[in-house]
């Protein structure tokens, strides 16, 4: 029989409890959330029990904003200001989006990333994804009846530093815990993975509204390993809506048309193009502003025709992929289709020609990223066992600097497994020189002007040495989310030197502190209330993974720095309850230090139990 | 110092070892201190995860290579491969890298992707030969500067490789 456990009173219970975290997929046309119910991964739905939530955000005339349905029936009337896939604009600047004449925003070419006019004011691509994120959190938040300790959050496997860090903003930006950023083919092979007990190599061929990933992946007892992954960060079911859309103009004879019935045309060719999922041919018509009407029959092998050229973009990332993987075709033992454009019967059909099988279509493509990053979410929160699921992702282009004469020089190559650390060594170029420039590149050229830049920094008060002798090393760090982090430091002197990568594009911290204090228009007290909410929320997450820590693995103190720790733990649960958000902050740093040395047993241990484990016979050759 | 990689899987440090075995070790030591098991632990924990998932990963590298695995063997010997100054190599493989070289340069021109992939099973052959020798040099300490000069044809062979892998990615790509 069980015994009933009984809490000693005044202790929380809370490092038991099921947590509420949820996955999203922050689609260029798209977006859902899921979350983990009863052991089930399930999309959750909105009131009227629509899943996908459209990816559209229109700012009204009255000042208000509406996302999703509401605001893609906007699209043709309100154009300049129902921003649709905002996804192809994060971390972008204007040079990088081709065909900007074909979209009806007005632009500004701010350093870094691109911004557009809107009736509501300037507007960044991560203040209109966070409109998205919001309505996503009030809709999970309403149907899980309560609110949410973190989220998973979707991106293209493909996207560099620039769209990733900007994705995070923009979570921030809404109010959301990011435990992680997952890549999408990852989601999608880990909701396919559990649900079919896979195991060997698949490939995953992701084909979103926006952006094309590949993803090949070994899949072995829980373990999801990312071998390889490549893409095309501006491809993807948009671009077969432009084909048809010039088709038309094509056709018809039209001469330059209003932003109106460009966005009404494409809306038609997106409707056509789905239509001939599993019908023969589609009839368009459109009544355009000048009275024209447009009056056009498109057959499914004209469509085959026009996205010909789309779909062979796709093969060759696959076949790089698969050579960096050190894969053969035959090799793989399934491929999974992902994404809504992977419904078009050519797409199907190219991918089966290539890899010489049916693709895998069980899974609903427009869900199985959210079902997938809510599996993850659920384990990051601490809702699952021990010893499940472990997912291995790799950096999706190479990190390097510049070096003399504009090459890169390339630090941590693509394909490298996350977290990973490179350090390479610089020298001086002239006799005295005390400053050295240092600008970090992602890509796979070999001139930097080819790959992007990410950031340029200084490292300053180098000791004034001959050429050649001071010894600088540069260290990238890359996290878990794949996002960067560098360092330098001169080594005879120890000037150091240290960014997370962000400055040379997208937001500045400051820009994003003004974009918080702006969405929530408060007054002085509601931005102390704000910190004090977020100092206190802190301080009880960190005092229940030391609790959780110490319950399990005490034993590894002595009972001295036992009572160092709980004394550290008092004084900060003592003053959460004040309305010192600075004090309280300084005390979460204090137990943070305290508690150093105790992870480092605690890890090293677990690596040892872990070790111990093997028989020791099965490694001998 | 140099950090022993083998140690951190409890695997002796030899040439030989059981790749497969490997396999296992690094993803159950994963499993143990990956970011993702301390998503909600305190940022002491993360940082330190952080650490080790990276200090990991950088060891299975290593040691699944088996150029990599070589260097690393020798420089826990106190042995510098010197792989970017001393390019010095017997006239005989210097006369092969040649071949290669001008191999890559005629089968580009030509768009003769059979022929690029041809060479990469060429390239990986003589690797595979050049890995047998090492598993005798490496354990005779008289035999340590052919373990290198071998070390060093083995990194030529892997660049020789990757430039084979532009070649055809270019071809494929246009």
């Amino acid at each position: 029989m069980a015994l009933l456990q009984i809490a000693e009173p005044g202790m929380s219970t809370a490092p038991h409890q099921h947590k509420l975290a949820v996955g999203i997929d922050l689609g260029t046309t798209n977006s859902l959330v899921a979350t983990v119910r009863s052991s089930m991964s399930t999309v959750l739905h909105d009131e009227e029990g629509h899943a996908l939530l459209p990816s559209v955000v229109h700012y009204r005339a009255d000042g208000s904003i509406e996302v999703g349905y509401a605001a893609q029936a906007q699209q043709s009337h309100d154009p300049h200001n129902t921003i649709v896939s905002a996804k192809r604009f994060m971390g972008r600047g204007l040079k990088d989006i081709g065909d900007t004449v074909q979209l009806p925003y007005q632009f500004i070419d701010t350093p870094g990333m691109v911004q557009i006019q809107t009736r509501a004011g300037i507007k960044s691509p991560v203040e209109v994804s966070a409109e998205i994120l919001k309505v996503l959190k009030q809709r999970a938040e309403h149907a899980l009846g309560g609110e949410l300790a973190g989220a998973v959050i979707t991106v293209p496997a493909y996207f560099d530093d620039a769209q990733r860090q900007a994705t995070k903003d923009a979570a921030r930006l809404a109010g959301l815990n990011v435990l992680r950023l997952l890549n999408e083919p990852t989601a999608a092979a880990v909701a396919y993975g559990l649900d079919n007990a896979a195991e060997g190599v698949y490939v995953i061929y992701d084909l979103g509204g926006g952006t094309f990933d590949v993803s090949v992946l070994r899949l072995s007892k829980g373990v999801f390993e990312v071998l390889a992954t490549n893409g095309d960060s501006a491809l993807g079911g948009d671009d077969f809506d432009r084909r048809i859309f010039c088709w038309m103009l094509e056709e018809a004879k039209l001469s330059p048309i209003s932003p109106e019935d460009t966005r009404q045309l494409l809306t038609k060719s997106r409707e056509a193009k789905e239509w001939l999922t599993d019908h023969a041919e589609a009839r368009i018509t459109s009544l355009l502003k000048n009275g024209e009407l447009v009056d056009l029959t498109l057959t499914s092998s004209k469509l085959k025709e026009l996205s010909q050229h789309l779909i062979a973009k796709t093969l060759a990332p696959i076949r790089k992929a698969l050579r960096d993987a050190g894969l053969s075709i035959d090799e793989v033992k399934g491929v999974v289709m992902v994404g809504g454009a992977t419904r078009m019967p050519q797409v199907r059909h190219a991918v089966a020609d290539f890899f010489g099988q049916d693709p895998l279509t069980n899974l609903d493509p427009d869900k199985v990223v959210a079902l997938g990053a809510a599996i993850q979410a659920n384990v990051l929160a601490g809702n699952r066992g021990e010893d499940d699921l472990l997912l291995l992702d790799v950096i999706p282009l190479s990190l390097g600097l510049e070096t003399m004469g504009g090459l890169a020089e390339r630090i941590i190559p693509r394909n490298a497994t996350l977290p990973v650390a490179r350090a390479q060594d610089f020298t001086t170029f002239k006799d005295g020189q005390t400053a050295m420039s240092i600008h970090v590149v992602q890509g796979e050229r070999e001139l930097v002007s080819d790959c992007r830049s990410l950031a340029r920094f200084e490292l300053r008060g180098i000791p004034p040495m001959a050429a050649g002798a001071a010894r600088i090393r540069v260290t990238f760090q890359v996290d878990a989310d794949g996002l960067l982090s560098v360092s330098a430091r001169e080594q005879t002197s120890g000037v150091e030197a240290h960014i997370v990568v962000k400055p040379s594009y997208g937001l500045s911290e400051d820009e994003i502190i003004n974009m918080l204090e702006t969405s929530f228009k408060s007054a002085e007290t509601d931005k102390q209330a704000r910190a004090l909410q977020e100092a206190r929320v802190e301080s009880q997450r960190l005092l229940e993974a030391i609790a959780a820590a110490l319950a399990k693995d005490g034993a590894l103190l002595s009972a001295n720095e036992k009572q160092t720790i709980n004394e550290k733990m008092q004084a900060l649960s003592e003053l959460a309850k004040t309305e010192d958000s600075h004090a309280i902050h300084d005390a979460v740093e204090a137990l943070n230090r305290a508690t150093e040395e105790f992870a480092a047993r605690r890890m090293d241990a677990s690596v040892k139990q872990a070790l111990a484990g093997q028989n020791l016979k099965t490694l001998e050759l | 110092m140099q950090k022993n990689h083998f140690e951190l899987f409890g695997l002796p440090a030899r040439f030989s070892i059981d790749l497969q075995a490997l396999d296992q070790l690094y993803r159950k030591i994963q499993s143990e201190v990956h970011p993702d098991r301390f998503a909600a632990a305190s940022s002491a924990e993360r940082l330190k995860s952080m650490q080790l998932a990276t200090e990991a990963n950088e060891a299975y590298q290593i040691l699944k290579n088996p150029t990599s695995r070589a260097r690393h063997l020798l420089q826990l010997q106190g042995i510098d491969t010197h792989e970017d100054s001393n390019t010095a190599m017997p006239a005989d493989f210097l006369m092969l890298q040649m071949e290669w070289r001008e191999a890559i340069e005629e089968a580009s021109a030509a768009s003769d992707i059979d022929a690029l992939d041809n060479l990469l099973s060429e390239t990986r052959k003589t690797a595979r030969q050049l890995q047998q020798q090492l598993h005798a040099l490496l354990d005779q300490p008289d035999a340590i500067a052919a373990a290198a000069e071998t070390v060093r044809k083995l990194s030529f062979i892997d660049k020789v490789q990757a430039d084979i892998g532009h070649a055809i990615n270019k071809l494929q790509d246009a």
